[in-house]
């Protein structure tokens, strides 16, 4: 920045003549970029008592809006200081029309306060706002089951190509990630366990911790944190950006009820997908415990498969694959609710994608850990 | 005194626009189109929706890459900078976006303050008052500071956006349908601020409207786009008396009549 471009002023006080009178002589460039140096030194020349005050601008090269208000600011911090004249003089023409542009609109311009929330006000705004969010839910769930209900009644209403695409997005091109997955959590748990059962001479038994982990209680679970992180996710995204689009309000005034076209069909079309991306993800788990089983405990695919069918029952595959529509219906309504409660802003389209995210993983393993007690109820 | 401003004396024009040739994917927005903005001036583009407008101001802007051609703004050349290049000529010119695009996350104050924050080293209390003042220069209530983007109304959002435009007192400034959306009375608000802006602060200004009265009220020149050409440039009493088919529709359209009497009118 060369000097130029830098704002400048010079101060005299008070003659013997003239007491208490103060001039302040500017010169350079008053503009956004060159007035950052004199802030400071202005501000504490203009605390001063002083009683006549001459500001000499005839040397101003350049004034913009922000170096306007700084003068503006100076002559009124003076004026009620008790000064008795404040002049600004040799100021040129178009400058002057600046200045009094700004003094004109100085009165409404009051910096913007944020109102600050007290500990106990925001205390009761989360309670209530969670109060208002569970309702929500609640009658998102009611509406659900009500829209549900009435496509009952009457099939030609339910919509199968949006139900096709999500089984497409959704459910088949999860199968390769929802596959590697599985496979090398069948590979580790076989991998932990080959070294404890080697030590009794017990390898066989490999099968049966690979088949009933995989089938009863991982892959069901893999899957469905996948399908909430990959789905469930894009889903409140989608919704979010819909509603702050007003596309939901468009939808709404077409007479196309949201819930009818946006939810359902995920509904349904994840109540189809998860059960089969879990069978998916049993068998690449394993086949993955059975290539380490191979590998590190010499029992070769034939043993393995002979073994797997005395070692899992059918009831084993079946507690796992059941868990997998409940943990759907969970996924589907906690990603489009989130969406639905977008509003405003980017920001928060994205901080309910994260709340669909976290809460329906949570979901996801509450009802797991539900699910457990039952078959434990029911000896299954 | 920089090289940028020498050469802008030089060259007599802020916006020097030649054999300008853009495309979006395959097709063909700009072909052969020059153009120059002179300093102090309120320019603005018109043309038929699709006609590439925007397009033009993308790339004058540097969001967009033409193909070929050159895009001088304050003498310097603007095809191919990159970002670190781009940056001191940026700090020079304010974009007003067609739909506001303010940050959604942050309040109305924050909006224009983040600017000044950025680049300037004022201290915080200033930058405050600054920013109050911006906002009240472009015709918010003081309260509006406080508010998010999305608490305002389409035209308090427009005036933000502005605000947020003038934060650095940028030499030129760009406006991408300034009045579009808003109700007559905050439209002909916008006229008034944008020719107060240019008297006052000696801004050029280089916009995208379809507004007629707009352009009767404000602009000094216009350059009338069609299928990626410009069929004329000249001042709207100059473009009025000019032969070209579309450009008589356009003028003599009942909309283009009513606002041209209008004008008239005021004279």
């Amino acid at each position: 920045m060369t000097a130029r471009q830098v704002a400048r002023f010079e101060i005299e006080t008070g003659t013997a003549a003239v007491p208490a009178s103060v001039n302040i002589r500017c010169t350079g460039a008053w503009t956004v970029q060159g007035i950052a140096p004199v802030e400071q030194p202005l501000t504490a020349v203009a605390q001063t008592d002083a009683v006549d005050c001459v500001i000499d601008a005839s040397a101003i090269s350049a004034l913009d809006t922000a170096g306007a208000w700084l003068l503006h600011r100076t002559v009124r911090t003076l004026e009620q200081r008790g000064a008795r004249t404040v002049r600004i003089i040799g100021l040129r023409p178009e400058f002057n029309t600046l200045l009094q542009l700004i003094t004109a609109h100085a009165a409404t311009a009051e910096p913007a306060v944020l109102p600050k929330v007290s500990l106990l006000a925001g205390i009761g705004a989360q309670t209530w706002y969670s109060l208002i969010h569970l309702t929500g839910m609640l009658a998102f769930i009611g509406e659900s089951a009500i829209v549900f209900l009435r496509s009952l009644l009457h099939p030609r209403r339910i919509r199968w190509l949006p139900i096709l695409h999500n089984l497409q997005t959704a459910g088949f091109e999860a199968l390769p990630i929802t596959g590697l997955l599985s496979f090398l959590m069948g590979v580790v748990i076989a991998y932990q366990g080959a070294d404890q059962l080697q030590q009794f001479g017990a390898n066989i038994f490999v099968v049966d911790l690979v088949g009933l982990a995989m089938l009863r209680e991982l892959s069901p679970l893999l899957t469905a944190i996948i399908v909430a992180g990959r789905s469930g996710s894009a889903w409140a995204a989608q919704i979010g950006t819909m509603k702050i689009g007003e596309e939901i309000d468009a939808l709404r005034t077409i007479g196309v009820g949201p819930q009818e076209l946006l939810v359902q069909p995920k509904i349904l079309a994840l109540i189809i997908a998860l059960p089969l991306l879990t069978v998916f993800a049993d068998i690449t788990g394993v086949i993955g415990g059975m290539v380490m089983a191979s590998n590190m405990l010499d029992i070769s695919f034939q043993l393995f498969i002979d073994r797997l069918e005395v070692a899992v029952s059918l009831s084993s595959f079946l507690t796992g694959v059941s868990k997998a529509p409940v943990f759907a219906v969970i996924i589907a309504l906690v990603g489009c609710f989130q969406g639905f409660q977008a509003s405003g802003s980017a920001d928060s389209v994205g901080r309910q994608t994260t709340v669909s995210v976290v809460h329906s993983i949570f979901l996801v393993i509450v009802a797991d850990a539900l699910f457990s007690i039952v078959f434990n109820w029911l000896e299954l | 005194m920089s090289t940028a401003n020498r050469n802008q004396q030089q060259s007599g024009s802020v916006i020097d626009i030649r054999h300008l040739h853009t495309r979006y994917g395959k097709a063909v927005v700009h072909e052969d189109a020059s153009l120059s903005v002179r300093p102090g001036e309120i320019f603005s583009l018109v043309g038929a929706s699709g006609c590439g407008k925007s397009t033009l101001l993308r790339a004058v802007i540097m969001l967009l890459q033409p193909v070929s051609g050159s895009i001088k703004v304050f003498g310097q050349e603007v095809v191919g900078l990159s970002d670190e290049e781009a940056l001191p000529l940026r700090r020079r010119y304010g974009v007003m976006f067609e739909r506001g695009a303010l940050f959604s996350s942050l309040t109305v104050a924050e909006n224009v303050s983040m600017v000044l924050r950025e680049h300037t080293q004022l201290s915080k209390a200033l930058i405050d008052e600054v920013v109050a003042l911006k906002i009240a220069l472009t015709g918010l209530p003081a309260d509006a500071g406080a508010k998010y983007p999305n608490e305002l109304s389409g035209g308090m959002r427009k005036r933000a956006s502005l605000a947020r435009a003038i934060a650095l007192d940028p030499e030129l400034l760009f406006l991408d349908e300034p009045t579009a959306g808003l109700d007559p009375l905050s439209a002909s608000g916008i006229d008034e601020l944008v020719k107060s802006l240019r008297d006052v602060l000696g801004l050029t200004i280089m916009m995208v409207t379809h507004d007629l009265d707009l352009l009767w009220r404000t602009a000094d020149r216009v350059a009338v786009l069609d299928k990626g050409q410009i069929l004329g440039t000249g001042s709207m009493t100059e473009l009025s008396k000019m032969d070209h088919p579309l450009v008589r529709e356009y003028f003599y359209g009942p909309r283009g009549r009513a606002a041209r009497e209008q004008a008239w009118k005021r004279k």
